[in-house]
């Protein structure tokens, strides 16, 4: 019940919300973090509670009848907190949640982020009922894919998070929203339409009536011949990896995440292009070795041009959230080429990136979003460059040093031992990449430090005096809420930062699992 | 068979026609107001679904074989008996403002035509089930006599459905000139030689143009747009669930039953002859209604454009040309029916207050009335098949069985169908997201004096208890899925 407790807190406070009589609307952002707190106390305990040693499987509550093939139960001792029962009995259909060290990590993220997010969101008046309604939606979607095994199941909860997807960008957003909510929207489906494709053919062609990952994955072509691995795969991976923001179907998540009101930016780089990269991983990598083998170097080379191309791009941008909008396609590009090394090195830190990318992408969009924009009202990085924001806004201009700091991959933060696992990977499996891949790094610090420079340290006399200087209000102070979801974000990539052993070592220890072992190509010479 | 067998068996039809007479003779005399008629009818409908549990267990045969009772039958007319109550509470508040008694007595011969066409064994028997349902849908659609809409709608209605009459006629008398026999059952067992004969082909061909009319598919949807928008409300929203159940359902038995001799024997040696000419329907039904409801701009058209879509969807999950196919069809139709209803609902809760039911009269609906968009959320994302909601599991269970008789059945092409029907359900989400864009983003219009007029309670109850019915359907499939799995088993196990 532990992981079931996340995406459970997330569902009562919906229901709370809705509940709450007008005049208590105010009230509904005390419900979110209240609901936000609870799922992250049950994911952090879960993640200390994981036992990497354990030779005893954890099963919460199994309850099975007999009709079954084939044996449901996870492989013992990596898959832990299990909790089986039969969904839809007639179709083979179980209700299965369970975790490793990859979805625990996860999960904890989740749980950062969403208090993070509520807390930059505590200024929202506008229909704040059915805003945090829609907010702790998306956050128990997550919650559960992180956690199912059932495929059935994790599509489940991946389609929850398309929809209040829509309303919070359409409804709270900026710049262009209507445009850029429909763009994101229609792109999620699309890529849930080859999603659902693949899920049924797998379905159907499987033969074994059962959609439990356990028995369907790691069997090499038991299941699924060569020949429907080698086009189930791609159709599968593909659709997942375009809620990863994969290059070219990408365009979605720099409009989407500059129309999206602060927490939901935050939501969707911080944790929703994870359930693209995590579910590709889980489900679409593990059911079809073969077909991955068919096609690693084609997505490892999208994945490159990913970095490159996220990078270059963001170095052009005049406009400071499509600046950080474009660094997510250059992380998540990480993620992906992480994701296809094969190698236990490039794997974990393919998930570390996946947890780092999304504290520090986070953090980047509050900064952005609701400290600098919410107070100047322009993310232009020309007009910001006079506004001496340094000096203005102390606080924010620590914040984002930190984060962008950390985006650079500098070491001591999370994104540095991240990004230097996945091109340790890389380099045994794709030295050729590691090149363009290392060119990405370097511009990556380019763009940073060129948007960090420019926004907060211009030599605003100068700049005043080209473009005519024009006095403006005090900026409101920094508020408590938002210095709490700061400093909780920052913590979060400092702590991993400095000590990384803390979700490497479950992480790595997952990929022992005879799962996750299918995905590891490299011979162990001991 | 003594008179008294056969009155217990067909109480539930005998119930509804005596109910219908009454509430005619009561809407001429004094007493005859609104209320006073829904609840009588209701009564009606109440007594016809409560008979029904005083059913023998066991499949009976009747009036020489062309009436069959027993739990399938009842599980359907259940649900048809069901659809048709809410609509005639959706009626009360509705567009009809004369002649109420007769409206209502037309819906109820409307049912009794449906629940007959659920017992029929026997072309002749589906014949007439069929036109005692058409024909009084016919009438509904036309009501309101002072909207040109309207009686353009019952026009438009009653000449498709009399060319597809006339078709389904044709091809039945074909089926039966070459097989001697208007039996459902005789048909299933007629020799190799008589089934494949190219005439037989010929009646298969003309019989399904017959049923396509029914369930609005291309070439036989032109109806649907108009009748939609321009009939009564609550008649559109029989033609749109328990016409859609009826027609589906006997579909679903012919093919299985009538036409079960004729695949893969003479001219149709290698392939099961109706399965083609379905799947060409499907692919053009889901191709039409999908991108035509893109550019439409009132709610009750884009329902019919995806009403015609969802008639794809069906006829893909006959095309598996088997019984766990076609049990996924009819878990299908019901949840859609179910689904469709809520959103008729809503369409006529804002037609009472706006006057129409165009996309801008949604704007502001969170805000004025947030029960209600979220109901009408709860329909439309079921509609676009998107989890939690019924629709979801309903597509799901739908395209598993169409791939599962492509991969073991003689059309493999029919993955391509089933890949084509995936894509354009994602292309659905749009224009039902357009909708939903009115409801919760658009700023409520000025007040005007529409605006204050009070929602009906009883609709907006019914309107809830279906969404809610959607949800739970969608979380716990098993509730529905598993005693309509036990009741075609025992049918099958009867009958076949």
């Amino acid at each position: 019940m532990m992981l079931n407790a996340t995406f459970l807190s997330a569902f009562v406070g919906v229901a709370l919300v809705l509940l709450l009589p007008e005049r208590f609307a105010k009230l509904s952002r005390w419900i979110a973090l209240v609901a936000s707190v609870v799922g992250f106390a049950c994911a952090v305990t879960a993640f200390f509670a994981y036992d990497q040693s354990a030779s005893a499987p954890h099963f919460e509550s199994v309850t099975l009848n007999a009709s079954f093939t084939y044996d449901q139960s996870p492989p013992a001792p990596h898959f832990q907190f299990v909790t089986l029962k039969p969904w839809i009995p007639a179709l083979g259909i179980s209700f299965l949640t369970a975790a490793d060290g990859i979805s625990l990590s996860l999960l904890v993220l989740t749980g950062i982020i969403a208090i993070a997010g509520v807390l930059f969101s505590w200024n929202v008046a506008f229909r704040q009922r059915a805003f945090f309604a829609f907010y702790l939606l998306i956050i128990a979607g997550v919650y559960g894919v992180f956690q199912s095994f059932d495929i059935f199941l994790l599509f489940v909860f991946y389609e929850i998070v398309i929809i209040p997807k829509y309303f919070l960008i359409a409804t709270w957003g900026s710049t262009n929203r209507e445009y850029g909510a429909m763009k994101l929207t229609i792109y999620s489906v699309a890529g849930s339409a080859l999603v659902l494709l693949a899920m049924v053919a797998t379905y159907v062609a499987s033969g074994a009536m059962t959609m439990n990952l356990f028995v369907l994955a790691g069997h090499g072509t038991t299941f699924f011949s060569p020949a429907f691995q080698s086009w189930a795969f791609p159709v599968m991976f593909l659709g997942f990896a375009v809620l990863a923001g994969i290059w070219p179907f990408h365009t979605w998540a720099p409009t989407g995440h500059v129309a999206a009101p602060t927490a939901v930016s935050m939501l969707l780089a911080g944790v929703v292009m994870k359930l693209g990269s995590y579910s590709a991983l889980r489900v679409a990598m593990t059911l079809f070795p073969q077909g991955l083998d068919q096609w690693r170097m084609p997505i490892a080379i999208l994945a490159t041009v990913g970095i490159l191309y996220g990078a270059l791009v963001a170095l052009a941008q005049k406009d400071l959230k499509f600046v950080v909008g474009y660094s997510s396609i250059n992380h998540m590009g990480f993620v992906l080429l992480g994701l296809v090394t094969l190698n236990t090195i490039g794997l974990s830190g393919a998930v570390l990136q996946m947890f780092s990318h999304g504290i520090i992408g986070g953090l980047l969009f509050a900064v952005v979003g609701r400290m600098i924009y919410d107070r100047t009202h322009t993310r232009d990085i020309g007009q910001l460059s006079t506004m001496r924001l340094a000096k203005a806004l102390p606080f924010a201009a620590l914040t984002f040093t930190v984060a962008s700091v950390a985006s650079m991959g500098l070491p001591g933060f999370s994104g540095f031992i991240a990004e230097f696992t996945i091109l340790g990977g890389a380099w045994k499996s794709f030295p050729l990449l590691l090149l363009p891949a290392g060119i990405g790094v370097v511009v990556t610090v380019g763009f940073t430090l060129r948007a960090w420079q420019r926004t907060f340290f211009a030599d605003a006399t100068q700049a005043a005096a080209h473009t005519g200087a024009h006095a403006h209000e005090p900026f409101a102070p920094i508020s408590l809420p938002e210095k709490l979801g700061a400093i909780l974000l920052m913590a979060a990539t400092l702590g991993v930062g400095l000590y990384p052993k803390v979700l490497l070592d479950p992480i790595v220890h997952s990929f022992g699992s005879p799962l996750m072992q299918t995905l590891i190509r490299e011979v162990v010479a001991k | 068979m003594n008179y008294l067998i056969l009155l217990q068996l067909l109480a539930p039809e005998a119930i509804l026609t005596v109910t219908a007479l009454l509430v005619l003779g009561v809407g001429f005399s004094a007493w005859g107001s609104r209320q006073v008629l829904v609840l009588l009818s209701l009564v009606g409908c109440f007594a016809a679904g409560a008979s029904l549990s005083f059913l023998p267990t066991a499949n009976i045969y009747m009036v020489g074989g062309m009436l069959a009772m027993g739990p399938l039958a009842a599980f359907f007319k259940g649900i048809l008996i069901g659809l048709a109550a809410v609509t005639i509470v959706f009626s009360r508040t509705g567009g009809v403002r004369t002649h109420f008694a007769e409206y209502l007595s037309l819906l109820l011969f409307a049912t009794v035509g449906m629940t007959l066409l659920i017992s029929s064994e026997e072309l002749l028997m589906i014949f007439v089930a069929l036109e005692l349902t058409s024909i009084s849908l016919y009438a509904l659609a036309a009501f309101r006599k002072e909207s040109r809409a309207s009686a353009e709608a019952g026009l438009k209605y009653f000449l498709v459905g009399g060319v597809s009459a006339a078709f389904l006629l044709f091809g039945l008398s074909l089926i039966y000139g070459v097989a001697g026999t208007t039996s459902l059952h005789a048909l299933a067992s007629i020799p190799p030689a008589l089934a494949g004969d190219p005439l037989m082909l010929a009646g298969i061909v003309l019989t399904l143009g017959g049923f396509a009319f029914k369930v609005a598919a291309v070439p036989f949807h032109l109806w649907a747009p108009d009748v939609y928008q321009g009939a009564p409300t609550s008649a559109a929203a029989f033609i749109a669930s328990g016409s859609k159940v009826a027609g589906v359902f006997i579909l679903a038995k012919m093919l299985a039953l009538g036409l079960a001799a004729t695949s893969g024997v003479g001219c149709m040696a290698g392939w099961t002859a109706w399965v083609p000419l379905l799947a060409i329907m499907a692919a053009a039904s889901v191709l039409l209604g999908n991108i035509a409801a893109l550019v439409q701009s009132n709610v009750a058209r884009i329902l019919a454009y995806s009403a015609i879509a969802h008639g794809g969807y069906m006829l893909i999950g006959f095309t598996s040309a088997s019984i766990p196919g076609f049990t996924a069809v009819l878990f299908y139709v019901i949840i859609y029916a179910i689904t469709t209803l809520g959103a008729f609902g809503i369409i006529s809760l804002v037609k009472t207050r706006r006057g129409s039911a165009n996309l801008r009269d949604f704007d502001g609906l969170a805000k004025t009335s947030p029960l209600v968009a979220i109901c009408l959320l709860v329909f439309l994302i079921s509609l676009a098949g998107i989890p939690p909601f019924a629709g979801f599991f309903g597509k799901f269970y739908l395209f598993a069985e169409a791939l599962k008789g492509a991969s073991a059945g003689p059309a493999p092409g029919i993955f391509w169908l089933v890949a084509a029907a995936i894509a354009l359900n994602a292309v659905s989400l749009y224009y039902y997201l357009i909708i939903l864009k009115h409801a919760f983003v658009m700023p409520a219009p000025a007040e005007t004096k529409h605006s204050q007029a009070p929602i009906s309670g009883d609709t907006l109850l019914l309107v809830i208890a279906l969404a809610a019915a959607v949800l739970l359907l969608g979380l716990f499939p098993g509730v529905l899925l598993e005693p309509l799995r036990a009741v075609i088993s025992n049918y099958l196990t009867t009958f076949l």
